[in-house]
């Protein structure tokens, strides 16, 4: 159970070895946090040591976004080990090469088994779970990139509008059943994930995302953009003629 | 679920807490039944959700209110006693026995509180340093176990029981309906003393020395205030008055009763809510102002002496959006410097505190989960968006349980497993009574979930 300040007990990170992922369960972790749950592809890379202190258990267990015919079962035995599940976030995601894509779909189509379809099993699976219990936080990390997906990086730009389109609905549609979603928007990151890429304007930290996201948990907010100025930014993105749009140097 | 159950998101009356449950309003003759149902998240009875916390919620499982009626009072008045059936409020009881010449036994500051509440929170009024909790005047009631069987207790029936559903939390079983004694009054209004204190030590000094000769006794303590002014407060010391107090004019209605609600808090407050430093300095400053340095044998009505927030309906709103906590604690007496310590921590953390009660508790009872304990009881609301909040109670907390003392579980709704063990030693006693009445933990709720009080 959440307590009044919105501390939880536990966390289960989705995308375990995910930077901001991390960052953010390390922010959201109180005095009364007993069980961190780092579920990613290799736990042996996953940062537990990063996270651990006395009277927190900081587990690092498999989880395969792909593997979509285990993930039920999966959040089943999350349910089992944990009792109540306070807060997942979900943070897996590949960046992906665009060039290459265009030359090779078939791991476009992976790309987007991860973060999409991937993604999308996964939090009907959290959501089940949390319906059944009458509680529970899901904080899905969205991106900017899919606010106006751009040429640059249409396939995982469109993973993102989809998966925050998704994420949205879902909150929507869990009103009323005592479990919320907050879909956060970061612009650019410096994480390992863009290790070695030119950063775009209003470039952000995992730990910038992860204070913003656990403001917006306690003031309930459904989107958080980080930093907040994106927010308008994209309200002028989004509306520019096409032509104009696609001269922008946006990277 | 069966087609009498709706989902419903339940709050605490601090409204700082949620989740949702599926909810019935159930008649004592379908009570049963509805309590053998076995599921994994449980059943819990909710009465008028006056926790403050996460008490009365059973998020994902079955929450249940008993329907009452005031036809489930029974008064005896030769032998001065009343059953009434657990989903009974205090308000309900009142209109019937206080024209009749009787009050409750213990009353909190609001009448819309169900027996059955009263039960399990073990309820304390004003009148606690010489009469006790509510569970000290229960003389039996009956428990609706999780087999369906009833079991009749009393301090002489199923003590074991008895004991461990007052201050249980509704964790043992439900209760149906409870008998408790009443006290005898002559007239429906109150005489009330006023002394104004101006400063800490010398409120402290004031309910040291008088309170075992008064009834009623509370204090409100300013903690707006610093520097000379630190601690100031007003205390009020009253009971019931007698025919000989009122006018000539009243004496005829001596026992009219007519508590009123005369205004309502709109559903829609701005979200950070009105109640904020500067609304609540003005506020502390006017109420401070308006007490008379001293004053004796004012006359007060039952609500406006009692149950004077209950005047404004939802008044819990005006906290706003994110709601707020009533942190309550007791340290034992002899912990007046670990006292005065939380008081100035509460002062330096400059956090909204528009409402500070300090009251001194007589002896306990032999409910081991009860709260009350001889010392110091001070209630204080802090707003549950402050970002400083958990730390500020965290502080609090440690001070509270060196010193020996404990938290009020009615109220809480930040503590942990651990903080809990602390201030209650005597948990594993009450669990181990709980496990043989409810074996497979039908009964649950959101706080015992987050205290691990199952365990």
């Amino acid at each position: 159970m959440l307590n009044a300040a919105g501390e939880p007990q536990n966390i289960v990170v989705l995308g375990g070895s995910s930077d901001i992922g991390v960052a953010i369960a390390r922010r959201l972790t109180a005095p009364s946090t007993t069980s961190i749950v780092l579920a990613c592809r290799r736990p042996q890379d996953a940062p537990i040591d990063g996270l651990r202190r006395p009277g927190l258990i900081v587990d690092a267990v498999p989880f395969d976004a792909v593997r979509v015919d285990q993930h039920a079962a999966f959040v089943d035995s999350l349910a089992t080990s944990l009792g109540d599940i306070d807060v997942v976030v979900l943070a897996f995601g590949q960046l992906g090469e665009q060039s290459h894509f265009d030359d090779d779909p078939v791991a476009a189509a992976d790309l987007v088994a991860v973060n999409f379809a991937g993604a999308v099993s996964v939090l009907l699976a959290v959501a089940r779970v949390m319906r059944r219990q009458g509680h529970g936080r899901i904080v899905v990390l969205s991106s900017v990139a899919g606010e106006r997906v751009r040429p640059a990086n249409m396939v995982y730009g469109s993973t993102k509008a989809g998966l925050d389109g998704f994420a949205q609905a879902l909150g929507d549609s869990l009103v009323s059943s005592g479990v919320s979603v907050l879909v956060v928007r970061p612009g650019f990151v410096h994480s390992a994930m863009t290790q070695g890429m030119e950063a775009a304007p209003f470039a952000t930290t995992p730990d910038a995302v992860a204070d913003a996201t656990a403001k917006a948990l306690r003031a309930g907010r459904r989107i958080v953009w980080v930093p907040g100025v994106l927010r308008y930014v994209f309200m002028v993105l989004r509306h520019l003629p096409a032509p104009l749009w696609r001269r922008l140097p946006l990277g | 679920m069966s087609p009498d159950y709706a989902s419903e998101v339940l709050r605490g009356w601090g409204r700082s807490t949620m989740s949702s449950a599926h909810v019935a309003t159930v008649s004592d003759r379908d009570l049963i039944d509805h309590v053998k149902v076995a599921d994994e998240r449980g059943v819990l009875v909710r009465g008028l959700g006056r926790s403050y916390g996460d008490a009365a919620q059973n998020g994902g499982g079955r929450v249940l209110r008993l329907a009452s009626s005031s036809s489930d009072v029974r008064l005896d008045e030769s032998a001065g006693t009343v059953t009434a059936g657990a989903g009974v409020s205090l308000d309900d009881l009142l209109r019937v026995i206080v024209p009749r010449g009787f009050f409750v036994p213990v009353t909190p500051g609001t009448r819309f509180v169900t027996v059955g509440g009263a039960v399990a929170a073990d309820i304390h009024g004003k009148n606690h340093h010489l009469e006790g909790s509510f569970g000290n005047h229960v003389r039996r009631f009956s428990l609706v176990l999780a087999d369906g069987s009833v079991l009749e207790c009393s301090r002489k029936q199923n003590p074991d029981a008895f004991w461990t559903t007052i201050g249980g939390m509704g964790l043992t079983g439900v209760i149906r309906d409870a008998t408790f004694g009443l006290i005898g009054i002559e007239t429906s209004r109150c005489r009330v003393d006023t002394v104004r204190c101006d400063d800490f030590d010398e409120l402290i000094e004031h309910m040291s020395t008088g309170d075992d000769d008064v009834r009623y006794s509370v204090a409100w303590v300013d903690l707006l205030s610093s520097g000379s002014h630190f601690g100031r407060g007003v205390l009020w010391r009253g009971d019931h008055a007698r025919r000989d107090d009122l006018p000539v004019a009243d004496r005829a209605n001596a026992l009219e009763y007519r508590p009123r609600q005369v205004l309502s808090v709109p559903p829609v407050i701005p979200g950070s809510g009105v109640v904020n430093a500067l609304s609540s300095a003005v506020f502390n400053e006017a109420w401070f102002r308006k007490e008379p340095r001293r004053r004796e044998g004012s006359i007060k009505s039952i609500p406006a002496y009692f149950h004077p927030l209950d005047a404004v309906g939802s008044w819990n709103r005006l906290h706003g959006r994110h709601g707020f906590v009533q942190y309550q604690f007791v340290v034992p007496f002899g912990r007046e410097s670990e006292l005065r310590r939380i008081v100035e921590v509460i002062v330096a953390s400059r956090l909204a505190t528009p409402l500070v009660v300090l009251k001194r508790f007589g002896a306990g009872n032999d409910a081991p989960l009860s709260f009350p304990m001889p010392g110091w009881t001070l209630t204080v609301d802090l707003p549950a968006g402050a970002d400083t909040l958990a730390s500020l109670t965290r502080t609090l907390d440690e001070i509270v349980l060196e010193a020996g003392g404990r938290h009020y579980l009615a109220k809480d709704a930040l503590l942990g497993p651990a903080a809990l063990r602390a201030g209650y030693p005597r948990l594993a006693e009450w669990q181990n009574v709980r496990r043989r009445l409810d074996p497979q933990q039908t009964f649950r709720s959101d706080l015992a979930r987050r205290l691990g009080l199952l365990e």
